[in-house]
Protein backbone atom coordinates (compact mmCIF):
# COMPACT_ATOMS: atom_id res chain seq x y z
CA UNK A 1 0.00 0.00 0.00
CA UNK A 2 2.97 2.09 0.43
CA UNK A 3 3.12 2.31 -3.10
CA UNK A 4 -0.42 3.43 -3.94
CA UNK A 5 -0.19 6.82 -4.83
CA UNK A 6 3.47 7.63 -4.13
CA UNK A 7 3.63 5.80 -7.87
CA UNK A 8 1.44 8.36 -10.03
CA UNK A 9 -1.55 7.49 -10.79
CA UNK A 10 -1.82 5.05 -14.01
CA UNK A 11 -4.36 5.83 -16.41
CA UNK A 12 -5.46 2.33 -17.23
CA UNK A 13 -7.66 2.36 -20.15
CA UNK A 14 -11.41 0.53 -18.94
CA UNK A 15 -11.30 -3.08 -20.30
CA UNK A 16 -13.53 -3.92 -23.42
CA UNK A 17 -16.95 -5.17 -23.40
CA UNK A 18 -15.37 -8.81 -23.45
CA UNK A 19 -12.94 -8.54 -21.22
CA UNK A 20 -15.78 -7.26 -19.03
CA UNK A 21 -18.07 -10.21 -19.58
CA UNK A 22 -15.54 -12.63 -19.10
CA UNK A 23 -14.96 -10.94 -15.41
CA UNK A 24 -18.08 -11.25 -14.85
CA UNK A 25 -17.89 -15.15 -16.27
CA UNK A 26 -14.88 -15.97 -13.73
CA UNK A 27 -16.90 -14.67 -10.51
CA UNK A 28 -19.32 -16.94 -10.99
CA UNK A 29 -16.45 -19.47 -11.78
CA UNK A 30 -14.47 -19.01 -8.53
CA UNK A 31 -17.80 -18.84 -6.58
CA UNK A 32 -18.58 -22.52 -7.95
CA UNK A 33 -15.65 -23.67 -7.02
CA UNK A 34 -16.72 -23.94 -3.34
CA UNK A 35 -19.84 -26.00 -4.84
CA UNK A 36 -18.41 -27.83 -7.68
CA UNK A 37 -17.62 -31.49 -6.02
CA UNK A 38 -21.38 -32.23 -4.93
CA UNK A 39 -22.50 -30.61 -8.67
CA UNK A 40 -20.44 -33.13 -10.22
CA UNK A 41 -21.96 -36.00 -7.60
CA UNK A 42 -25.96 -34.89 -8.67
CA UNK A 43 -24.70 -34.34 -12.43
CA UNK A 44 -23.56 -38.62 -12.32
CA UNK A 45 -25.74 -39.56 -10.21
CA UNK A 46 -29.28 -38.17 -11.49
CA UNK A 47 -28.66 -40.14 -14.98
CA UNK A 48 -27.62 -43.03 -13.34
CA UNK A 49 -30.68 -43.37 -10.84
CA UNK A 50 -33.61 -41.90 -13.29
CA UNK A 51 -31.67 -44.11 -16.59
CA UNK A 52 -31.91 -47.15 -13.84
CA UNK A 53 -35.37 -46.84 -12.17
CA UNK A 54 -37.61 -45.39 -15.39
CA UNK A 55 -35.83 -46.90 -18.45
CA UNK A 56 -34.77 -50.44 -16.92
CA UNK A 57 -37.32 -51.19 -14.59
CA UNK A 58 -39.94 -49.67 -15.60
CA UNK A 59 -39.16 -49.84 -19.37
CA UNK A 60 -39.59 -53.65 -18.84
CA UNK A 61 -43.14 -53.54 -18.43
CA UNK A 62 -43.86 -50.78 -20.84
CA UNK A 63 -42.01 -53.14 -23.25
CA UNK A 64 -43.91 -56.03 -22.08
CA UNK A 65 -47.14 -54.21 -23.23
CA UNK A 66 -45.31 -53.74 -26.69
CA UNK A 67 -47.17 -50.12 -27.76
CA UNK A 68 -44.40 -48.14 -27.66
CA UNK A 69 -43.35 -49.36 -31.24
CA UNK A 70 -39.36 -49.37 -29.89
CA UNK A 71 -37.82 -49.89 -26.13
CA UNK A 72 -38.82 -47.42 -23.67
CA UNK A 73 -35.14 -46.98 -22.54
CA UNK A 74 -34.47 -45.17 -25.52
CA UNK A 75 -37.69 -43.02 -26.04
CA UNK A 76 -36.78 -42.04 -22.31
CA UNK A 77 -33.32 -41.38 -22.21
CA UNK A 78 -32.93 -38.41 -24.25
CA UNK A 79 -35.82 -36.56 -23.06
CA UNK A 80 -34.86 -36.38 -19.56
CA UNK A 81 -31.43 -35.10 -20.96
CA UNK A 82 -33.55 -32.56 -22.03
CA UNK A 83 -35.50 -31.90 -19.31
CA UNK A 84 -32.40 -32.04 -16.51
CA UNK A 85 -30.56 -29.04 -19.05
CA UNK A 86 -34.25 -27.46 -18.13
CA UNK A 87 -34.15 -28.08 -14.53
CA UNK A 88 -30.40 -27.41 -14.13
CA UNK A 89 -31.47 -23.78 -16.03
CA UNK A 90 -34.20 -23.23 -14.09
CA UNK A 91 -32.28 -24.05 -10.17
CA UNK A 92 -29.17 -21.99 -11.55
CA UNK A 93 -31.32 -18.78 -12.99
CA UNK A 94 -33.37 -18.18 -10.16
CA UNK A 95 -31.88 -18.00 -6.31
CA UNK A 96 -28.46 -17.34 -7.54
CA UNK A 97 -29.97 -13.82 -9.42
CA UNK A 98 -31.86 -12.94 -6.24
CA UNK A 99 -28.83 -13.37 -5.06
CA UNK A 100 -26.95 -10.88 -7.09
CA UNK A 101 -29.62 -8.44 -7.08
CA UNK A 102 -31.04 -8.61 -3.01
CA UNK A 103 -29.13 -11.45 -0.85
CA UNK A 104 -25.04 -11.15 -1.59
CA UNK A 105 -25.32 -8.19 -3.89
CA UNK A 106 -23.29 -9.34 -6.28
CA UNK A 107 -24.24 -7.66 -9.23
CA UNK A 108 -24.22 -4.15 -6.98
CA UNK A 109 -20.69 -5.06 -6.31
CA UNK A 110 -19.86 -5.45 -10.17
CA UNK A 111 -21.74 -2.15 -11.32
CA UNK A 112 -19.73 -0.10 -9.35
CA UNK A 113 -16.52 -0.88 -11.34
CA UNK A 114 -15.87 -1.00 -15.22
CA UNK A 115 -18.71 -3.59 -15.82
CA UNK A 116 -22.15 -2.85 -17.10
CA UNK A 117 -25.67 -4.24 -16.74
CA UNK A 118 -25.03 -6.21 -20.26
CA UNK A 119 -21.48 -7.17 -19.31
CA UNK A 120 -22.84 -8.11 -16.00
CA UNK A 121 -26.04 -10.61 -17.21
CA UNK A 122 -23.95 -12.18 -20.17
CA UNK A 123 -21.32 -13.30 -18.17
CA UNK A 124 -24.06 -15.10 -15.62
CA UNK A 125 -25.84 -16.33 -18.22
CA UNK A 126 -22.58 -18.30 -19.58
CA UNK A 127 -21.77 -19.39 -16.19
CA UNK A 128 -25.48 -20.87 -16.72
CA UNK A 129 -24.79 -21.98 -19.92
CA UNK A 130 -21.24 -23.97 -19.08
CA UNK A 131 -22.95 -25.73 -15.54
CA UNK A 132 -25.95 -26.91 -18.47
CA UNK A 133 -23.40 -27.65 -20.68
CA UNK A 134 -21.19 -30.05 -18.14
CA UNK A 135 -24.83 -31.32 -16.76
CA UNK A 136 -25.82 -32.18 -20.12
CA UNK A 137 -22.78 -33.96 -21.41
CA UNK A 138 -22.16 -36.01 -18.27
CA UNK A 139 -25.89 -37.35 -19.03
CA UNK A 140 -24.98 -38.12 -22.81
CA UNK A 141 -22.14 -40.25 -21.41
CA UNK A 142 -24.21 -42.22 -19.19
CA UNK A 143 -27.06 -42.69 -21.66
CA UNK A 144 -23.99 -43.95 -23.53
CA UNK A 145 -22.80 -46.70 -21.04
CA UNK A 146 -26.48 -47.60 -20.67
CA UNK A 147 -26.02 -48.78 -24.05
CA UNK A 148 -28.61 -46.01 -25.48
CA UNK A 149 -27.12 -44.11 -27.55
CA UNK A 150 -27.08 -45.97 -30.93
CA UNK A 151 -25.86 -42.93 -33.50
CA UNK A 152 -23.00 -40.71 -33.35
CA UNK A 153 -25.39 -37.73 -34.48
CA UNK A 154 -25.92 -38.08 -30.26
CA UNK A 155 -22.72 -36.40 -29.78
CA UNK A 156 -25.24 -32.94 -31.35
CA UNK A 157 -27.82 -33.33 -28.44
CA UNK A 158 -25.28 -31.74 -25.84
CA UNK A 159 -25.72 -28.76 -28.08
CA UNK A 160 -29.44 -29.53 -28.27
CA UNK A 161 -29.78 -29.66 -24.69
CA UNK A 162 -27.69 -26.63 -23.67
CA UNK A 163 -29.79 -24.69 -26.45
CA UNK A 164 -33.28 -25.92 -24.67
CA UNK A 165 -30.98 -25.18 -21.09
CA UNK A 166 -30.89 -21.37 -22.41
CA UNK A 167 -34.89 -20.94 -23.57
CA UNK A 168 -35.35 -21.28 -19.99
CA UNK A 169 -32.65 -19.55 -18.33
CA UNK A 170 -32.85 -16.40 -20.27
CA UNK A 171 -36.52 -15.66 -20.09
CA UNK A 172 -36.19 -16.95 -16.11
CA UNK A 173 -33.32 -14.75 -15.48
CA UNK A 174 -35.95 -12.17 -16.58
CA UNK A 175 -38.40 -13.55 -13.95
CA UNK A 176 -36.10 -13.46 -11.11
CA UNK A 177 -34.96 -9.82 -11.70
CA UNK A 178 -38.31 -8.85 -11.80
CA UNK A 179 -39.94 -11.04 -8.23
CA UNK A 180 -39.13 -8.68 -5.33
CA UNK A 181 -38.28 -12.21 -2.72
CA UNK A 182 -38.18 -15.72 -3.77
CA UNK A 183 -41.71 -16.52 -2.69
CA UNK A 184 -42.26 -16.87 -6.93
CA UNK A 185 -39.53 -19.54 -7.21
CA UNK A 186 -41.60 -21.97 -5.67
CA UNK A 187 -44.78 -21.05 -7.48
CA UNK A 188 -42.31 -21.33 -10.97
CA UNK A 189 -41.36 -25.32 -10.27
CA UNK A 190 -44.67 -26.34 -9.01
CA UNK A 191 -46.82 -24.58 -12.24
CA UNK A 192 -44.46 -24.59 -14.65
CA UNK A 193 -40.99 -26.65 -14.84
CA UNK A 194 -42.91 -29.91 -12.98
CA UNK A 195 -46.06 -29.72 -15.06
CA UNK A 196 -43.84 -28.98 -18.21
CA UNK A 197 -41.16 -32.11 -17.37
CA UNK A 198 -44.25 -34.70 -16.58
CA UNK A 199 -46.22 -33.51 -19.65
CA UNK A 200 -43.56 -32.44 -22.58
CA UNK A 201 -43.30 -36.05 -23.98
CA UNK A 202 -40.37 -36.94 -21.59
CA UNK A 203 -41.66 -39.92 -20.51
CA UNK A 204 -44.71 -40.39 -22.78
CA UNK A 205 -45.74 -39.10 -26.44
CA UNK A 206 -47.68 -36.01 -25.96
CA UNK A 207 -50.33 -37.72 -28.65
CA UNK A 208 -51.21 -40.03 -25.74
CA UNK A 209 -52.57 -36.46 -24.40
CA UNK A 210 -56.17 -34.71 -24.70
CA UNK A 211 -55.93 -32.50 -27.82
CA UNK A 212 -56.64 -29.68 -26.32
CA UNK A 213 -53.28 -29.90 -24.17
CA UNK A 214 -51.31 -31.67 -26.84
CA UNK A 215 -51.52 -28.21 -28.07
CA UNK A 216 -50.15 -26.79 -24.91
CA UNK A 217 -47.22 -29.47 -25.06
CA UNK A 218 -46.16 -28.29 -28.54
CA UNK A 219 -46.05 -24.23 -27.58
CA UNK A 220 -43.39 -25.49 -24.86
CA UNK A 221 -39.98 -25.07 -25.21
CA UNK A 222 -39.20 -28.13 -23.62
CA UNK A 223 -41.25 -30.34 -25.72
CA UNK A 224 -39.07 -28.67 -28.71
CA UNK A 225 -35.72 -29.57 -26.74
CA UNK A 226 -37.34 -33.24 -26.01
CA UNK A 227 -38.46 -33.75 -29.88
CA UNK A 228 -34.70 -32.34 -30.87
CA UNK A 229 -32.66 -34.35 -28.07
CA UNK A 230 -34.50 -37.56 -28.80
CA UNK A 231 -33.84 -37.30 -32.70
CA UNK A 232 -30.32 -36.66 -32.56
CA UNK A 233 -29.35 -39.37 -29.47
CA UNK A 234 -31.64 -42.34 -31.63
CA UNK A 235 -30.34 -40.59 -34.84
CA UNK A 236 -33.57 -40.02 -36.58
CA UNK A 237 -33.87 -37.01 -36.42
CA UNK A 238 -34.79 -35.34 -40.37
CA UNK A 239 -33.14 -32.04 -40.54
CA UNK A 240 -36.23 -29.87 -41.75
CA UNK A 241 -38.08 -30.53 -38.15
CA UNK A 242 -34.59 -30.25 -36.27
CA UNK A 243 -34.10 -26.76 -37.69
CA UNK A 244 -37.60 -25.78 -37.02
CA UNK A 245 -36.69 -26.85 -32.61
CA UNK A 246 -33.58 -24.80 -33.07
CA UNK A 247 -35.18 -21.79 -34.35
CA UNK A 248 -38.33 -22.06 -32.09
CA UNK A 249 -35.58 -22.41 -28.84
CA UNK A 250 -33.52 -19.68 -30.24
CA UNK A 251 -36.66 -17.35 -30.28
CA UNK A 252 -36.96 -18.43 -26.63
CA UNK A 253 -33.42 -17.42 -25.57
CA UNK A 254 -33.07 -14.26 -27.92
CA UNK A 255 -36.76 -12.81 -26.54
CA UNK A 256 -35.52 -14.18 -23.08
CA UNK A 257 -32.21 -12.03 -22.80
CA UNK A 258 -33.42 -8.70 -23.99
CA UNK A 259 -36.38 -9.55 -21.43
CA UNK A 260 -33.69 -10.05 -18.87
CA UNK A 261 -31.43 -6.91 -20.19
CA UNK A 262 -34.89 -4.86 -19.45
CA UNK A 263 -35.46 -5.92 -16.08
CA UNK A 264 -32.30 -5.81 -15.09
CA UNK A 265 -31.35 -2.46 -15.68
CA UNK A 266 -34.52 -1.03 -14.03
CA UNK A 267 -34.29 -3.15 -10.68
CA UNK A 268 -30.50 -2.51 -11.03
CA UNK A 269 -30.81 1.19 -11.26
CA UNK A 270 -33.61 1.07 -8.60
CA UNK A 271 -31.70 -0.29 -5.92
CA UNK A 272 -28.98 0.99 -4.19
CA UNK B 1 -13.19 16.13 -10.73
CA UNK B 2 -16.31 16.05 -10.31
CA UNK B 3 -18.62 18.78 -11.53
CA UNK B 4 -22.42 18.56 -11.44
CA UNK B 5 -25.06 22.00 -12.61
CA UNK B 6 -28.56 21.59 -11.99
CA UNK B 7 -28.18 17.97 -10.97
CA UNK B 8 -31.53 16.07 -10.27
CA UNK B 9 -32.71 12.98 -9.72
CA UNK B 10 -36.38 12.01 -9.98
CA UNK B 11 -38.08 8.75 -9.15
CA UNK B 12 -41.11 9.22 -10.21
CA UNK B 13 -43.02 12.66 -8.45
CA UNK B 14 -40.70 12.18 -5.83
CA UNK B 15 -37.82 14.02 -6.44
CA UNK B 16 -34.39 12.79 -4.62
CA UNK B 17 -31.99 15.30 -5.58
CA UNK B 18 -33.28 18.98 -6.63
CA UNK B 19 -30.77 20.72 -9.13
CA UNK B 20 -27.73 20.76 -6.63
CA UNK B 21 -24.63 22.51 -8.34
CA UNK B 22 -21.09 20.69 -6.95
CA UNK B 23 -17.36 21.15 -7.45
CA UNK B 24 -14.81 19.20 -5.83
CA UNK B 25 -11.09 19.51 -6.35
CA UNK B 26 -8.42 17.41 -6.65
CA UNK B 27 -7.06 15.65 -3.33
CA UNK B 28 -9.88 17.50 -1.10
CA UNK B 29 -11.90 15.69 1.14
CA UNK B 30 -15.46 16.46 -0.07
CA UNK B 31 -18.64 15.50 2.02
CA UNK B 32 -22.54 15.39 2.08
CA UNK B 33 -24.01 16.07 5.58
CA UNK B 34 -27.78 15.52 6.08
CA UNK B 35 -30.32 13.15 7.68
CA UNK B 36 -31.57 10.22 6.11
CA UNK B 37 -33.28 10.83 2.93
CA UNK B 38 -31.91 13.72 2.32
CA UNK B 39 -30.41 12.85 -1.49
CA UNK B 40 -26.88 11.96 0.02
CA UNK B 41 -27.07 8.48 -1.30
CA UNK B 42 -28.71 9.16 -4.80
CA UNK B 43 -26.31 11.61 -5.09
CA UNK B 44 -23.59 9.42 -4.71
CA UNK B 45 -25.02 6.76 -6.94
CA UNK B 46 -24.91 9.68 -9.85
CA UNK B 47 -21.41 10.53 -9.56
CA UNK B 48 -20.92 6.65 -9.27
CA UNK B 49 -22.03 6.66 -12.86
CA UNK B 50 -24.72 3.97 -11.63
CA UNK B 51 -27.86 5.68 -11.46
CA UNK B 52 -28.20 8.48 -14.78
CA UNK B 53 -29.14 11.81 -13.60
CA UNK B 54 -32.62 13.07 -14.55
CA UNK B 55 -31.67 16.44 -15.65
CA UNK B 56 -28.33 18.48 -14.97
CA UNK B 57 -25.00 18.33 -16.70
CA UNK B 58 -22.59 15.94 -14.65
CA UNK B 59 -18.59 15.35 -15.40
CA UNK B 60 -16.51 13.21 -13.79
CA UNK B 61 -12.74 13.66 -14.41
CA UNK B 62 -13.58 15.45 -17.58
CA UNK B 63 -16.18 13.10 -18.69
CA UNK B 64 -19.66 12.45 -19.16
CA UNK B 65 -21.60 9.60 -17.22
CA UNK B 66 -23.81 9.07 -19.74
CA UNK B 67 -20.93 8.05 -22.52
CA UNK B 68 -18.21 6.87 -20.53
CA UNK B 69 -19.27 5.16 -17.64
CA UNK B 70 -16.85 2.18 -17.95
CA UNK B 71 -13.77 4.63 -18.12
CA UNK B 72 -14.76 6.55 -15.12
CA UNK B 73 -16.18 3.41 -13.07
CA UNK B 74 -12.20 2.34 -14.16
CA UNK B 75 -11.19 5.08 -11.90
CA UNK B 76 -13.23 5.64 -9.32
CA UNK B 77 -13.25 3.51 -5.85
CA UNK B 78 -16.78 3.06 -4.20
CA UNK B 79 -17.35 2.13 -0.86
CA UNK B 80 -21.28 1.52 -0.76
CA UNK B 81 -23.62 2.12 2.13
CA UNK B 82 -24.24 -1.71 2.42
CA UNK B 83 -21.54 -4.29 2.08
CA UNK B 84 -21.30 -5.96 -1.35
CA UNK B 85 -19.00 -8.69 -0.53
CA UNK B 86 -18.89 -12.49 -1.15
CA UNK B 87 -19.39 -13.93 2.52
CA UNK B 88 -18.49 -17.19 0.77
CA UNK B 89 -15.18 -16.42 -1.10
CA UNK B 90 -12.15 -15.54 1.46
CA UNK B 91 -10.95 -12.17 2.31
CA UNK B 92 -8.16 -12.70 -0.23
CA UNK B 93 -10.49 -13.89 -2.98
CA UNK B 94 -12.79 -10.88 -2.46
CA UNK B 95 -10.16 -8.99 -3.47
CA UNK B 96 -8.83 -10.87 -6.73
CA UNK B 97 -11.82 -10.87 -7.90
CA UNK B 98 -12.77 -7.66 -7.66
CA UNK B 99 -9.57 -6.56 -9.41
CA UNK B 100 -10.36 -8.59 -12.28
CA UNK B 101 -13.62 -6.55 -13.03
CA UNK B 102 -11.18 -3.91 -13.71
CA UNK B 103 -9.30 -5.48 -16.40
CA UNK B 104 -5.88 -6.00 -14.45
CA UNK B 105 -3.47 -8.94 -14.80
CA UNK B 106 -3.93 -11.95 -12.19
CA UNK B 107 -0.14 -11.20 -11.34
CA UNK B 108 -1.05 -7.39 -10.20
CA UNK B 109 -4.13 -7.91 -8.19
CA UNK B 110 -2.48 -10.76 -6.26
CA UNK B 111 0.75 -7.98 -5.84
CA UNK B 112 -2.15 -4.65 -4.93
CA UNK B 113 -4.35 -7.53 -2.99
CA UNK B 114 -1.65 -8.54 -0.48
CA UNK B 115 -0.22 -4.58 -0.44
CA UNK B 116 -4.07 -3.61 0.72
CA UNK B 117 -4.88 -6.20 3.51
CA UNK B 118 -1.66 -4.75 4.76
CA UNK B 119 -2.99 -1.26 4.71
CA UNK B 120 -6.57 -2.33 6.51
CA UNK B 121 -4.74 -4.67 8.75
CA UNK B 122 -6.61 -7.70 7.94
CA UNK B 123 -3.48 -10.15 6.19
CA UNK B 124 -3.56 -12.18 9.27
CA UNK B 125 -7.30 -12.81 7.54
CA UNK B 126 -6.55 -13.09 4.19
CA UNK B 127 -7.30 -17.05 4.16
CA UNK B 128 -10.35 -16.54 6.14
CA UNK B 129 -13.86 -16.24 4.54
CA UNK B 130 -15.70 -13.01 4.77
CA UNK B 131 -18.69 -14.42 7.25
CA UNK B 132 -17.29 -14.32 10.29
CA UNK B 133 -15.73 -11.04 10.18
CA UNK B 134 -16.84 -7.91 12.30
CA UNK B 135 -18.68 -5.37 11.01
CA UNK B 136 -15.58 -2.89 11.31
CA UNK B 137 -13.06 -5.79 9.34
CA UNK B 138 -15.93 -6.17 7.01
CA UNK B 139 -16.47 -2.47 6.27
CA UNK B 140 -12.18 -2.44 6.34
CA UNK B 141 -12.43 -5.06 3.77
CA UNK B 142 -14.51 -3.43 1.62
CA UNK B 143 -12.46 -0.24 1.85
CA UNK B 144 -9.14 -1.91 0.15
CA UNK B 145 -11.12 -3.48 -2.27
CA UNK B 146 -12.43 -0.33 -3.71
CA UNK B 147 -8.76 0.79 -3.19
CA UNK B 148 -7.61 -2.07 -5.72
CA UNK B 149 -7.58 -0.06 -9.23
CA UNK B 150 -5.61 2.31 -7.77
CA UNK B 151 -8.51 5.33 -7.92
CA UNK B 152 -7.69 8.91 -8.32
CA UNK B 153 -11.65 9.56 -6.59
CA UNK B 154 -12.87 7.02 -3.62
CA UNK B 155 -16.62 7.52 -2.84
CA UNK B 156 -17.91 6.04 0.38
CA UNK B 157 -21.26 6.14 0.98
CA UNK B 158 -22.21 6.05 5.22
CA UNK B 159 -18.76 4.49 5.57
CA UNK B 160 -18.91 4.19 9.50
CA UNK B 161 -22.56 3.76 9.52
CA UNK B 162 -23.10 0.85 12.54
CA UNK B 163 -19.61 0.54 13.63
CA UNK B 164 -18.82 0.60 17.19
CA UNK B 165 -16.73 4.12 18.02
CA UNK B 166 -13.37 1.98 18.29
CA UNK B 167 -14.05 0.67 14.78
CA UNK B 168 -14.96 3.74 13.50
CA UNK B 169 -11.46 5.56 14.48
CA UNK B 170 -9.52 2.95 12.72
CA UNK B 171 -10.93 3.75 9.47
CA UNK B 172 -10.70 7.05 9.98
CA UNK B 173 -7.09 7.17 10.61
CA UNK B 174 -7.31 4.45 7.46
CA UNK B 175 -9.22 7.69 5.38
CA UNK B 176 -6.98 10.26 6.54
CA UNK B 177 -4.07 8.28 5.49
CA UNK B 178 -5.12 8.13 1.87
CA UNK B 179 -6.28 11.56 2.06
CA UNK B 180 -2.55 12.52 2.76
CA UNK B 181 -1.77 10.43 -0.16
CA UNK B 182 -3.57 12.95 -2.37
CA UNK B 183 -6.69 10.34 -2.71
CA UNK B 184 -9.61 12.85 -3.18
CA UNK B 185 -12.47 11.58 -0.71
CA UNK B 186 -15.97 12.30 -1.54
CA UNK B 187 -18.34 10.87 1.63
CA UNK B 188 -21.72 11.14 2.68
CA UNK B 189 -22.34 10.73 6.46
CA UNK B 190 -25.03 11.57 9.21
CA UNK B 191 -22.91 12.02 11.43
CA UNK B 192 -21.22 15.37 12.42
CA UNK B 193 -18.16 13.94 14.10
CA UNK B 194 -17.17 12.25 10.91
CA UNK B 195 -17.50 15.47 8.66
CA UNK B 196 -15.44 17.27 11.02
CA UNK B 197 -12.70 14.59 11.19
CA UNK B 198 -12.43 13.97 7.45
CA UNK B 199 -13.87 17.08 5.37
CA UNK B 200 -12.18 19.42 4.50
CA UNK B 201 -15.30 21.61 2.67
CA UNK B 202 -19.20 20.06 3.06
CA UNK B 203 -22.04 20.56 2.26
CA UNK B 204 -25.23 20.64 4.64
CA UNK B 205 -28.12 18.77 2.68
CA UNK B 206 -31.83 18.63 3.25
CA UNK B 207 -34.74 17.53 0.95
CA UNK B 208 -32.67 17.50 -1.93
CA UNK B 209 -31.08 20.56 -1.75
CA UNK B 210 -28.40 22.07 -0.28
CA UNK B 211 -28.77 24.42 2.29
CA UNK B 212 -25.25 25.27 3.47
CA UNK B 213 -21.70 25.02 1.80
CA UNK B 214 -18.28 25.86 3.70
CA UNK B 215 -15.35 23.70 5.67
CA UNK B 216 -16.63 22.86 9.39
CA UNK B 217 -15.30 25.67 10.92
CA UNK B 218 -16.69 27.93 9.08
CA UNK B 219 -20.29 26.23 8.58
CA UNK B 220 -20.07 26.11 12.95
CA UNK B 221 -18.86 29.98 13.09
CA UNK B 222 -21.71 31.19 10.49
CA UNK B 223 -24.64 29.56 11.86
CA UNK B 224 -23.74 28.64 15.77
CA UNK B 225 -22.18 30.37 18.45
CA UNK B 226 -19.05 29.00 20.19
CA UNK B 227 -20.84 27.23 22.89
CA UNK B 228 -23.49 25.77 23.68
CA UNK B 229 -24.99 25.10 27.05
CA UNK B 230 -27.59 22.14 26.94
CA UNK B 231 -30.15 21.64 30.13
CA UNK B 232 -31.89 18.75 31.11
CA UNK B 233 -34.87 18.09 32.63
CA UNK B 234 -36.83 15.17 34.30
CA UNK B 235 -39.19 13.14 31.47
CA UNK B 236 -42.39 14.33 33.93
CA UNK B 237 -41.54 18.14 33.44
CA UNK B 238 -42.63 20.40 30.22
CA UNK B 239 -39.96 21.83 28.85
CA UNK B 240 -41.04 24.55 27.04
CA UNK B 241 -42.43 26.09 29.97
CA UNK B 242 -39.01 26.38 30.74
CA UNK B 243 -38.25 28.28 27.24
CA UNK B 244 -40.40 30.87 28.06
CA UNK B 245 -38.97 31.52 31.64
CA UNK B 246 -35.57 31.94 29.71
CA UNK B 247 -36.82 33.94 27.09
CA UNK B 248 -34.28 37.12 25.79
CA UNK B 249 -31.29 35.38 27.77
CA UNK B 250 -29.42 34.51 24.61
CA UNK B 251 -29.80 34.69 21.11
CA UNK B 252 -31.51 31.50 20.32
CA UNK B 253 -32.55 28.62 22.53
CA UNK B 254 -33.70 25.52 20.75
CA UNK B 255 -36.60 23.32 22.87
CA UNK B 256 -35.59 19.65 22.37
CA UNK B 257 -38.21 17.08 23.49
CA UNK B 258 -35.98 15.61 26.04
CA UNK B 259 -33.66 19.49 26.88
CA UNK B 260 -32.93 23.14 26.24
CA UNK B 261 -30.03 24.21 23.57
CA UNK B 262 -28.92 28.20 24.63
CA UNK B 263 -26.42 29.15 22.35
CA UNK B 264 -24.21 31.14 23.81
CA UNK B 265 -20.42 32.61 23.84
CA UNK B 266 -19.20 31.97 27.46
CA UNK B 267 -21.67 28.81 28.93
CA UNK B 268 -20.34 29.31 32.17
CA UNK B 269 -22.07 32.28 32.83
CA UNK B 270 -24.93 31.44 30.88
CA UNK B 271 -25.42 28.99 33.40
CA UNK B 272 -25.19 31.41 36.50
CA UNK B 273 -27.47 33.39 34.89
CA UNK B 274 -30.13 30.80 34.12
CA UNK B 275 -29.93 29.69 38.38
CA UNK B 276 -30.62 33.41 38.85
CA UNK B 277 -33.45 32.95 36.76
CA UNK B 278 -34.54 30.10 39.20
CA UNK B 279 -34.69 27.80 36.59
CA UNK B 280 -33.22 24.35 37.84
CA UNK B 281 -32.41 21.45 35.60
CA UNK B 282 -31.80 17.76 36.26
CA UNK B 283 -28.57 18.45 34.64
CA UNK B 284 -26.02 21.11 32.92
CA UNK B 285 -23.13 20.88 30.17
CA UNK B 286 -21.52 23.28 28.66
CA UNK B 287 -19.73 22.26 24.91
CA UNK B 288 -18.51 23.48 22.20
CA UNK B 289 -20.52 24.17 18.63
CA UNK B 290 -20.63 21.19 16.55
CA UNK B 291 -22.34 20.64 12.70
CA UNK B 292 -24.96 19.00 14.32
CA UNK B 293 -26.13 22.65 15.79
CA UNK B 294 -25.56 24.42 12.23
CA UNK B 295 -28.02 21.80 11.22
CA UNK B 296 -30.72 22.02 13.73
CA UNK B 297 -30.48 25.93 12.79
CA UNK B 298 -30.71 25.57 9.29
CA UNK B 299 -33.57 23.09 9.65
CA UNK B 300 -35.28 22.92 12.87
CA UNK B 301 -34.17 19.16 12.83
CA UNK B 302 -31.71 16.96 14.39
CA UNK B 303 -29.82 15.17 11.99
CA UNK B 304 -30.24 11.39 13.83
CA UNK B 305 -33.66 11.01 14.86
Amino acid sequence: MTTTTARPVQQRPAPGSVRRTAAALEYWLVQYRTVWRGTVVSGVLTPVLFLTAMGVGLGALVDDAGRLGGEYLLFLAPGLMAATAMQTAEFESTYPVMGGIKWIRTYHAMLATPLGVADILLGHLLFVALRVLSVASIYLLVIALFGAAPSWLALAAVPAALLTGMAFSAPIFAFSAGNENDAGFAALERFVIVPLFLFSGTFFPVSQLPDAIEWVAYVTPLWHGVELCRGLVLGTAELGVSVAHVGYLTVCTVVGVAAAYETFRRRLEKTG
Amino acid sequence: MIHARGLTKRFGEFTAVDGIDVDVLRGEAFGFLGPNGAGKSSTMRMIGCVSPPSAGTLRILGMDPAADGPAIRARLGVVPQQDTLDLELTVRENLLIYGRYFGLSRALVRERADELLDFVQLTDRAKDKVEPLSGGMKRRLTIARSLINDPEILLLDEPTTGLDPQARHTLWDRLFRLKQRGVTLVLTTHYMDEAEQLCDRLVVMDKGRFVAEGSPRELIARYSTREVLELRFRADEDISVYGEKLAGLVERIEVLPDRLLLYTDNGDRTTEEVHARGVRPAGTLVRRSTLEDVFLRLTGRTLVD
